[in-house]
């Protein structure tokens, strides 16, 4: 009992923490940590959406940043394109990120293990290359967008607290998602199939669409985080795609905790804010960054919610 | 047909490059079961090592050379310190620790050789055209590395095949457990695979600095290439890694070259050179999705179960 209540009370005091982030910054007058917290909420919602095929499926997509990449031009190129609202944007991206995932899910969840990794990855490379392709949208260069989705008047994701709750919110709403994912029936055909795939096909699941469910499901929840993305940066380039972007998001999962409903989300708070620490500290924070997760691997089983819980246990 | 010739062996010295980067990593892979993503970064290693010592000595073959045991020593550093604490984890352990080494190795390159990239001069003699065919001249540096990576190709082969490091080296690969009950030092023979990919990738990062620049991230990009020839040509097979690079080569290579020309006949000026960069990049990739379509495993699996 013990050690649920340690991973528990830090989560709750970390929720707590990031519901009343805008009163803090509004009351000190402190406009960078919000900003900083609205980034470190959407990538923490795309963490949690790879730790749902990553933690409960056992797919270990390397390729998750391609989502946040077609998230995000979806609404830059409607947005160059001249649709403004938010209503059209946000389910182009949406039902993009899911139609990419059921095409690579489909010819990725052909093969297993350390191949399932590397073709995520190529995948995701091959999405970079076309973004960095698309002359009329900046290619290399990057899209510039110039006016933030319109919900009219709904809500202004101009306005920084009103965006930031928004995106609370969308996070929140996901992890809502993801739990009821993870208790329902198809979760736990999901997990017994990380389990043991054979045994479940021997009862009788069709293993490979199950998996691909929750593959787009997954992807389809990361597109809404490269949406909120590009509406934060008001810029979209290939290199939210590039593969070391995938690789920060797996950091962040296995940092938190892989295969906890919060772990992700803890990964996010904590490798972000370790990045920010350690880039005001010295221009080469990856010299510090590279050997800490080395360290992290070698020895932080379970992530830090695994941690906590063996620190309660202890 | 001049421009064929020349693709073509750009396609095959392309190709033979992304051999030696494969070789070490299906080796690597196929015996201690360990992903290596930090492959990229020992081939950028031996562009800046070759770099460096080829301006110290003033001499581009004796830096050469010492960028390869350079690489080979550093292999084998950070086998013994680092990689091999990671035998027998999940996959997922090896991606992630050896993605910290990525941003740890680009970081102590930018740290000291600075970010802007090197270049690696070469000597006079490797620059002159050769007459390959009546009329048709090709660099010489380029036919250098064909020949050499052929070579080294060829002494892989016989090495892995006919010598009895290789055997054990084969036996490694099918049966780990078995190898080391009989006896053998399982630890040394790894150091040493582990050693020998490393000077592989030193080797084609080396060769390949003249060409390109000498500049930080340049072995990730390539190691992205070299994960899709060995998803392809099957985990392990170092005969599977030689064709599928070879394969991934030409069709690269072939692709930027012809591919906008071919598309301008069909579609408009316009729509062509928009869809040609990306259709021309696209086009490995979509080489591995109609392999892993017909054949999951790869062209030629090295063990069939």
């Amino acid at each position: 009992m013990k050690s649920l209540s340690a991973s528990k009370a830090v989560t709750a005091l970390m929720l707590v923490g990031l519901v009343l982030l805008p009163l803090y910054s509004s009351l000190s007058g402190n406009i960078f940590i919000l900003t900083l917290f609205t980034r470190i909420i959407i990538l923490a919602l795309a963490a949690a959406s790879l730790n749902l095929i990553m933690g409960f499926g056992g797919m270990m997509s390397f390729g998750h940043a391609a989502y946040l990449g077609i998230g995000g031009y979806a609404v830059g190129m409607l947005a160059q394109e001249g649709v403004g609202s938010g209503f059209v944007q946000f389910p182009v991206a949406l039902a993009a990120s899911a139609i990419y995932a059921l095409v690579i899910g489909a010819l990725s969840l052909r093969t297993r293990g350390v191949y399932f990794i590397m073709i995520t990855l190529a995948f995701a490379q091959m999405a970079y290359y076309v973004a960095s392709g698309l002359a009329r949208y900046g290619g290399d260069d990057g899209l510039t967008i110039y006016k933030r989705s319109d919900f009219s008047g709904l809500i202004d994701l101009s306005n920084r607290t009103q965006f930031y709750y928004l995106c609370l919110a969308c996070l929140f709403g996901v992890i809502f998602l993801i739990w009821r994912i993870v208790n329902s029936r198809f979760g736990l055909v999901v997990q017994g199939l990380r389990s043991n795939e054979q045994r479940m096909q021997a009862i009788g699941f069709p293993a490979k669409r199950y998996q691909l469910v929750c593959f787009v499901i997954s992807g389809t929840m990361c597109g809404l985080a490269g949406a909120l993305l590009a509406n934060n940066t008001d810029f979209v380039s290939p290199a939210v795609m590039y593969w070391t972007r995938s690789g920060d998001l797996m950091v962040m999962v296995i940092l938190g905790g892989m295969g906890t409903l919060f772990g992700p989300v803890m990964g996010a708070v904590v490798f972000l804010l370790l990045e920010e620490f350690l880039s005001q500290i010295t221009e080469y924070w990856a010299l510090i960054m590279g050997p800490l997760l080395l360290l992290i691997v070698l020895f932080g089983r379970g992530g830090i919610m695994g941690v906590l819980g063996r620190a309660g246990r202890g | 047909m001049l421009l064929v010739v020349e693709q073509f062996l750009n396609g095959l010295q392309f190709g033979l490059l992304l051999f030696l980067l494969a070789a070490g990593l299906t080796l690597v892979f196929g015996i201690m079961d360990l992903v290596n993503l930090a492959h990229g970064s020992l081939y950028m290693m031996g562009a800046y090592f070759a770099a460096t010592f080829a301006a110290w000595t003033g001499s581009f073959l004796l830096g050469a050379l010492m960028a390869l045991g350079a690489t080979l020593v550093l292999g084998i550093v950070l086998e013994v310190t680092a990689l091999r604490h990671l035998y027998g984890r999940d996959h997922l352990d090896h991606v992630l620790a050896t993605f910290g080494l990525i941003l740890f190795f680009n970081e102590a390159v930018r740290l000291i050789w600075g970010p802007a990239g090197l270049a690696l001069p070469l000597p006079a003699w490797l620059t002159v055209p050769v007459p390959i065919l009546p009329g048709i001249h090709y660099p010489a540096y380029r036919l250098a590395i064909i020949a050499v990576a052929l070579l080294v190709a060829l002494l892989l082969y016989l090495g892995v095949m006919r010598t009895r490091i290789g055997m054990l080296i084969r036996a490694g690969a099918s049966n780990r457990e078995m190898i080391g009950a009989l006896g053998i030092n399982i630890k040394l023979l790894y150091t040493l695979v582990f050693g020998l990919g490393a000077a592989l990738a030193g080797l084609a990062g080396l060769m390949q600095a003249p060409i390109l620049t000498v500049q930080i991230g340049m072995g990730e990009n390539i190691l992205i290439l070299a994960f899709v020839i060995i998803v392809i040509g099957g985990i392990g097979s170092i005969r599977g890694a030689f064709l599928a690079a070879i394969f991934v080569g030409m069709i690269d290579t072939l692709g930027r070259a012809f591919l906008p020309n071919l598309l301008r006949q069909v579609l408009s000026g316009a729509a062509a050179s928009t869809a040609a960069p990306a259709l021309s990049s696209m086009l490995i990739y979509l080489l591995m999705a109609i392999v892993l379509v017909v054949r999951p495993e790869g062209l030629f699996p090295a063990t069939r179960r």
